[in-house]
């Protein structure tokens, strides 16, 4: 299906560019982002977030970030704590099935390697057998192996399935576009226009007590406890949206609509950046999403002139949030 | 395995005087050589000094990332794209340089060591026979890397869209390699690609006929050594992966300068048939360059356990399996592409698969080293090396391959620590065994033991402490192919960095322990490793007569 999908919608995507470009007038803060778009850096530095047009209803505050939560930690070596059902389970298979099973296979492996280099030295062991088969062994070291894929395999399976569970009709749909190079976000059913998202100066990042290379201007905002579906494409070359605290990479690819679904468990900013290689300024085309209560989410909708009951829309937050609260892990 | 017939070529040793050993003037003899053993030096010169351009340019990649910021990557562009370059041109720049090592490591070192070296060299002597099937073709084949090599390089100094030359990744994937790189840089090197793929077939025509038709009286394919078993399984990976890469490579041209749109949406094409193809023959390529360094090992952990290698016929087919399974995991280098639920399940479960034959080489290694009487010279303790190398390498392979797993991982460091574990530790380790076990042979001259153990603890040291930490910055989610981080990488980075500094110190060695040896090396014997060393060569003076066996040798 996504397959037939993608085909039919790869035509409209041609023109994805020039649509988003046009786009730039209608987003979250106009002068900001038509100007970022022809020179992302170097004015992004003008282009505050929290200063959103006049409107009725006044955006909720910046989040500021928790240090070490949905970032990366100095000298970390493990996976970012997980702040999304996916992730968690994801987490759990790398740290407690995989990591212990890879690490005991090596150890095993440098023992014997060891065991026989000290015990079967020339000095200890001068006449060497001759046996070169056995066939019962050779089994065993083909079953065992085959033993523990398995057993890695079950639960690596259903955490695919997890992952590609389609997102409930009650799901968030935000557009997600990768440009050369910055973010734009749209909230088709809000009726939220694209805005983007560059990267801050690292001036702007240290004024707003953010990490440098990793905090964009502008944010992508989400309900917490509510379903979230993006629409993920890219407009000139591939580019991959990943947010690793929340277990969500997914590649923006021209002429393709690829889907990911997920539900972020607590209301924070979480840090992510382009995850495939597009040109020079790969490295400084950051993600961030600030996860905010259902209350305050629809507030931020209206506060960018949206209107949070569009499609499915207010009250389905509401419902929705109730949902999960109930039963977090089964989204 | 093999056992010879003493006096068959004992006859033949008395002919080396007049005819076998005449060799030809320099020129002839180095610019037209037809002769399989000169082919295979001049592979192995090559290699190395490919090798020194491509761990140079990844010493510059450790520099600029020892530290968090742009320390030296600015400095540098304007040296290559003038004194007015841009940031925008120094991150090109960036990108430009991790191609070059990408490309330069895999097509211009790993391989034309591996199959062009130590495959001349070693193949037809290990079957018995006194030359390749084709020696001219064996020219060409050596001969078509210096203009892929030069086009490789040449592309670095015209446009290739923000700044100077190819910045689009080893991959090359479309569309940044389409649309989003003007100028010719990237037609060089996709011209550069096609080449030294040319050559690689060749080369591996010239494997196949050879084993397939070369060899002695009695050397049954199920006698044959396992280096030659796995150039065998090598040659036929390369034949069936290479003209897949040059389908693509070739579209990437069109799309490029004639207007088609295979890997364009709006024209009705899609990129990510680009990176179906780039990895149907990807995928195989890894096995190219790992399965050479197997064959390897095998030979050498037999000589230094003195000992056959225990279970042969499952070490042969193992590698026949893995060549046959790596050609139906390919799209697990494509995980995050979106890609439907049951593909990903599917290639996750096939990709798995490989661990059980890899782990039967593994455990057939120690099973060869058990009960065995072992002396670790040089080329014994980077074998070794390897083995447990690779087994790391291969356990994070298994993390990898969990379609699940790698939406997290799928390019950050942890690949990048994966497959230099595999690479940088495995195949590059294999060469180095290789390279230390044949130096005598090749050169006549022994190597120093002492220089050669100090190499191996350095580098060993060097490049764990240089490769280990980035499974850290992987997992906490450092993105590859950054000139720049975040202030959390840092300390792992430089820690990386200085694995660098302790790597090419251990460099530093083997090139004193090679320039040493080669002048005053003492004289080495037909076989200086005993009576572990069964196999063909060792039954040749060293170095060799400039032909070999011109009675064939009669094999039990």
């Amino acid at each position: 299906m996504k397959m037939v999908k993608s085909l039919i919608l790869a035509g409209l995507l041609a023109f994805a560019p020039a649509v988003a470009m046009s786009q730039d007038a209608f987003a979250q803060d106009n002068a900001a982002a038509a100007a970022n778009a022809t020179a992302p850096v170097a004015d992004s530095a003008a282009a505050p977030a929290a200063a959103a047009p006049a409107e009725k209803v006044a955006a909720p505050a910046r989040m500021r970030p928790t240090e070490g939560i949905g970032m990366p930690r100095p000298g970390e070596i493990t996976l970012q704590e997980q702040f999304s059902p996916t992730g968690r389970q994801g987490r759990w298979i790398h740290d407690s099935l995989l990591l212990p099973i890879i690490t005991v296979i090596s150890l095993f492996v440098l023992g014997l390697m060891l065991y026989a280099m000290v015990r079967f030295r020339r000095a200890a062991n001068p006449v060497p057998s001759k046996t070169s088969h056995n066939t019962v062994i050779e089994i065993i070291w083909t079953v065992v192996p085959v033993i523990i894929l398995l057993v890695i395999a079950v639960p690596s399976i259903s955490l695919i399935a997890e992952q590609y569970k389609p997102a409930p009709k009650n799901a968030l749909t935000v557009k997600v576009t990768g440009y050369q190079w910055y973010w734009g976000y749209e909230y088709p059913d809000q009726g939220i226009p694209e805005f983007v998202s560059n990267m801050q100066t690292p001036e702007k990042a240290l004024a707003n007590g953010e990490p440098y290379l990793l905090s964009p201007d502008n944010r992508l905002v989400l309900p917490v406890g509510r379903p979230v579906k993006l629409i993920i494409t890219g407009a000139d070359v591939i580019h991959s949206f990943a947010v690793p605290s929340l277990w969500v990479k997914m590649d923006a690819v021209p002429g393709r609509l690829n889907e990911k679904s997920f539900t972020i468990e607590k209301p924070g900013v979480y840090y992510g950046q382009c995850s495939e290689l597009c040109g020079a300024r790969h490295g400084f085309m950051p993600i961030a999403i600030e996860a905010l209560p259902p209350a305050q989410f629809d507030q931020w909708v209206r506060s960018q002139g949206g209107d949070p009951a569009g499609k499915g829309g207010a009250a389905a937050t509401a419902a929705a949030a109730a949902d999960s609260a109930a039963a977090p892990a089964k989204i | 395995m093999t056992t010879i017939v003493a006096d068959a070529h004992g006859a033949h040793d008395a002919h080396d005087h007049h005819d076998a050993d005449h060799k030809p003037a320099f020129f002839q003899r180095w610019f037209m050589s037809t002769n399989h053993k000169d082919i295979g030096t001049l592979y192995l010169i090559f290699a190395i000094i490919a090798g020194i351009i491509g761990g140079a340019i990844s010493g510059l990649m450790r520099a600029e990332l020892a530290q968090p910021g742009i320390q030296y990557l600015h400095t540098w562009a304007m040296m290559s794209d003038g004194p007015d370059a841009t940031m925008d041109q120094a991150y090109h720049l960036w990108n430009v340089l991790i191609t070059a090592h990408g490309l330069i490591m895999v097509f211009f070192m790993v391989m034309p060591a591996m199959i062009g070296g130590f495959g001349n060299w070693f193949v037809p002597i290990m079957i018995g026979a006194p030359d390749m099937a084709f020696p001219r073709m064996n020219n060409i084949s050596f001969w078509l890397l210096i203009p892929a090599f030069a086009l490789l390089l040449g592309s670095t100094f015209v446009p290739g869209g923000t700044g100077n030359g190819a910045g689009t990744g080893w991959t090359v994937y479309a569309p940044l390699s389409t649309s989003g790189s003007a100028g010719p840089a990237v037609d060089l090197a996709i011209l550069s690609l096609h080449i030294a793929g040319a050559s690689s077939i060749l080369g591996a025509v010239n494997f196949i006929t050879t084993i397939f038709n070369m060899r002695a009286p009695g050397m049954t394919l199920h006698k044959m050594p396992l280096f030659v078993w796995s150039v065998l399984v090598t040659a036929f990976l390369l034949l069936l992966a290479l003209p897949v890469l040059a389908a693509a490579i070739t579209m990437l041209l069109t799309d490029r300068n004639f207007g088609t749109t295979f890997y364009d949406a709006a024209g009705g094409g899609d990129p990510e048939l680009y990176q179906h193809l780039f990895w149907f023959f990807g995928h195989p390529e890894v096995y190219i360059m790992i399965l050479p360094g197997f064959g390897i090992v095998s030979q050498i952990i037999s000589t230094f356990s003195r000992k056959p290698i225990f279970g042969y016929l499952g070490m042969a087919y193992a590698m026949v399996a893995i060549g046959v399974v790596g050609f139906v995991v390919w799209a697990h280098h494509m995980f995050t592409t979106g890609m439907s639920v049951n593909v990903k399940m599917y290639f996750t479960a096939a990709t798995m698969v490989i661990a059980v034959p890899t782990g039967i080489k593994i455990f057939s290694w120690i099973a060869t080293m058990w009960g065995g009487s072992m002396t670790y010279k040089t080329p014994m303790v980077w074998a070794l090396g390897f083995i447990f190398m690779f087994t790391v390498g291969g356990v994070t392979g298994v993390v990898l391959a969990n379609g699940g797993v790698d939406d997290v991982m799928h390019d950050t460091y942890y690949v990048v620590a994966h497959f230099h574990y595999v690479l940088s530790l495995g195949a590059v380790f294999g060469l180095f065994a290789g390279f230390y076990y044949w130096f005598p042979k090749m050169s006549g001259k022994m190597y120093n033991e002492f220089l050669g153990q100090l190499h191996f603890w350095v580098f060993f040291i060097g490049v764990n402490v240089l490769f280990f930490p980035m499974h850290f910055l992987g997992l906490s989610g450092m993105p590859r192919r950054y000139p720049d981080y975040p202030e959390a990488f840092a300390y792992w980075n430089a820690v990386a960095s200085h694995g660098y500094e302790i790597m090419a110190a251990g460099m530093g060695v083997f090139f004193i322990n090679l320039i040493w040896s080669l002048i005053a090396g003492k004289k080495a014997d037909a076989n200086p490793w005993g009576e572990g060393a069964t196999t063909l060569e060792w039954t040749l003076s060293s170095p060799p007569p400039f032909h070999q066996f011109e009675t064939l040798p009669q094999i039990d």
